[in-house]
């Protein structure tokens, strides 16, 4: 037996490794499901149910997938170009820090520019901070995993330690927390009486347009081409350094308008749990949608699903909600193989 | 002068070998990995695993050294899937690394958890106690036994077959497939090794270190270990060596933080021993003799 590269991947195939993954993923789990003693059709029931069953439960769920759509994409365009980024979740904090310093009452910034300004600044923030690992990768070689790594440890200490002094709110009872952002830089709520924001809308359009410029454009071409074959692509002429420092940016500001609309949109203020992970699930959410943009957003809904489809079935069972976690590390790992089956297929040798 | 108070007093050194005990097991965990051509990122995970596992083995009635096989066993059969993965199917050893680590800290969670339901104060056992021994010799034997695998890893490595077998697969795995050597199989078994090593380096935190096992306990001791392996120039003895001169400055930071903490934020202290890390990737990146076929897959009679 031996794996034989496929010349073309059928896009039925490509659709169906995912699902394939996720299925094995839920099969895998319910063995742990069923080590508790509850049930695993009705917990499994209850998690799809907790998720997608109500017109509240399916509005968190978009709540919740819109910093996943921002960090699958953060991870999705620095993967193409085999830039190794895993420190979403530190530009997420520096995005959430720089919105609430924008967005506070301490710059008093005019009310019809400090949205906008909070967000760009959010986004600008994160990517600055990836653009330091970058920097230290094409000038000195540094790999980048370690150091992305290394600085998500640093902003949360960096950011703790803001929010101990200079931030820290004055009316926030002695918390760590930082003072509410003015009203005028609070994202609209796109339902009525519901925590989802005009947030998703944007992440949405970024989806469109980072698949516009990936499949049309020279800049897209580019990325594609230097990720592919870094070498071949100096070869070809192409300015692989500048590249890899754009893709550097751009990734990082999207990670880091994630945190910055989650304060904007969702939290109005900053905390040290703002993100439970969004910067990690990111990862997986791009290998679930194979680094394609559009399928990122249908891979951020699921992902967000089964967080808060979980957290509604641990409420009834005597099952921990970090099925969640599990579930979603153990879908990335079946979809690394899925995703090989369906590059490859094998043939007896 | 407070300073050299600190650098000459035996619990200052006391201090260092316990806390480079967890860097000395992961920092030769990850090497023995990367010696064979296999990137570990799944360490983190590995290291909490080993810290839960091992500490609910003695906390469920089992004596501590039972809890020290159960963990090593537990960072084995996580390195099995970890080389599964990335050895024969040839998988991104980036990616496949971030997954472990998510399902081995996710995993710990839920059994945890599980085992545990409302406990607000984390339950604790009886750990380890430092031998009776004069001055900084006062450790718990896992401190010891880290020492003595350096020792081990170094002799094995460099002075074994098995050991030359290792390096080989990940100098040049076509010239070993020659020698008629598995290299399907020796980077299985190193990646085994190593990742049982790491849940070692987890399983002191439980077991020696501390006596309860803490969410995010690990705290990015597994990643600053890579730093540390790249830092070593993937040798034992410089890792050892790394792990020490690393610890030093951790134990130094936290007392200076007790006489300079009135002026500094407490963060800035704790931010050092990460920054320190980065600054010496750096420094070594341009001289860094990696192993040749470091995240390279290898797939027999292809070029």
């Amino acid at each position: 037996m031996r794996l034989e590269p496929r010349a073309h991947a059928p896009l039925a195939i490509r659709l169906l490794a995912p699902v394939g993954a996720v299925v094995a993923a839920l099969a895998l789990c319910a063995l742990l499901v069923a080590w508790t003693g509850a049930p695993v059709l009705r917990a499994y029931g209850l998690l799809v149910e907790g998720a997608l069953g109500s017109r509240f439960a399916l509005t968190e769920t978009l709540t919740r997938a819109t910093p996943l759509i921002l960090t699958g994409l953060a991870a999705a365009v620095a993967f193409r170009a085999k830039l190794w980024n895993i420190g979403a979740e530190g530009q997420l904090y520096m995005g959430a820090l720089a919105a609430v310093v924008l967005g506070g009452e301490l710059l008093n910034l005019p009310a019809w520019a400090v949205l906008p300004l909070a967000l760009i600044g959010g986004a600008l923030a994160g990517g600055v901070t990836l653009l330091g690992p970058a920097v230290l990768k094409v000038r000195f070689g540094v790999d980048e995993v370690v150091t992305t790594l290394l600085l998500n440890f640093v902003v949360l200490l960096l950011v703790s330690m803001l929010l101990e002094g200079a931030l820290k709110d004055p009316m926030g009872m002695g918390w760590p927390q930082s003072a509410p952002v003015v009203e005028a830089a609070e994202l609209p709520k796109l339902v009525a009486r519901t925590r989802l924001h005009f947030g998703l809308l944007l992440a949405l359009a970024l989806a469109v347009i980072l698949w516009l410029i990936d499949t049309r454009t020279i800049w897209g071409y580019e990325n594609r081409a230097v990720g592919a074959n870094p070498r071949a692509a100096a070869f070809a002429g192409m300015p692989v350094t500048r590249v890899m420092l754009r893709t550097a940016l751009l990734s990082g500001g999207l990670a880091g308008l994630a945190g910055a609309a989650e304060v904007c949109g969702l939290k109005g203020y900053l905390t040290l749990d703002l993100s439970p992970g969004f910067g990690y699930s990111g990862i997986v959410v791009a290998m679930l949608a194979q680094l394609h943009p559009l399928g990122v957003v249908g891979a951020a809904v699921f992902i967000a699903g089964i967080f808060v489809g979980a957290d509604a079935m641990s409420r009834a069972m005597p099952v921990p909600n970090y099925i969640a976690d599990v579930l979603v590390a153990t879908s990335l790992l079946c979809m690394l193989v899925a995703g090989l089956l369906a590059r490859y297929r094998l043939r007896r040798s | 002068m407070e300073i050299v108070d600190i650098l000459l007093s035996a619990a200052f050194w006391t201090a260092v070998l316990r806390i480079a005990t967890p860097y000395v097991l992961g920092t030769l965990g990850e090497l023995v990995c990367e010696r064979a051509g296999v990137l570990n990122l799944g360490i983190e995970g590995i290291m909490t695993l080993g810290a839960m596992a091992g500490w609910m083995a003695v906390y469920q009635g089992g004596d501590l050294w039972t809890g020290v096989l159960v963990a090593a066993g537990c960072g084995a059969l996580m390195g099995l899937l970890h080389a599964v993965l990335t050895v024969p199917l040839g998988l991104s050893q980036h990616v496949t690394g971030i997954g472990i680590t998510l399902l081995g800290t996710s995993l710990s969670y839920y059994v945890y958890r599980l085992v545990l339901p409302q406990a607000s104060t984390p339950p604790t056992i009886a750990p380890f106690q430092p031998l009776d021994l004069p001055g900084a010799l006062a450790q718990t034997p896992l401190t010891y036994l880290a020492l003595l695998l350096a020792g081990a890893v170094a002799y094995v490595l460099y002075r074994t077959p098995v050991g030359l077998a290792v390096r080989m697969v990940g100098e040049n795995p076509a010239a070993a497939e020659a020698q008629g050597l598995s290299v399907t199989g020796v980077r299985i078994g190193a990646v085994m090794a190593g990742s049982a090593l790491m849940a070692l380096a987890g399983a002191f935190l439980t077991l020696s270190a501390f006596n309860a096992f803490f969410f995010n306990m690990v705290n990015g001791r597994g990643w600053i270990c890579i730093a540390l392996v790249v830092f070593a120039s993937w040798r034992p003895g410089k890792a050892l060596l790394g792990a020490l001169l690393f610890a030093a400055f951790d134990a130094f930071q936290l007392r200076l933080q007790q006489i300079a903490g009135g002026v500094l934020p407490y963060q800035v202290f704790l931010m050092l021993p990460y920054l320190l890390s980065i600054l010496a990737l750096v420094l070594v990146a341009r001289r860094a003799s990696y192993p040749r076929a470091l995240m390279i897959p290898y797939r027999k009679g292809e070029r």
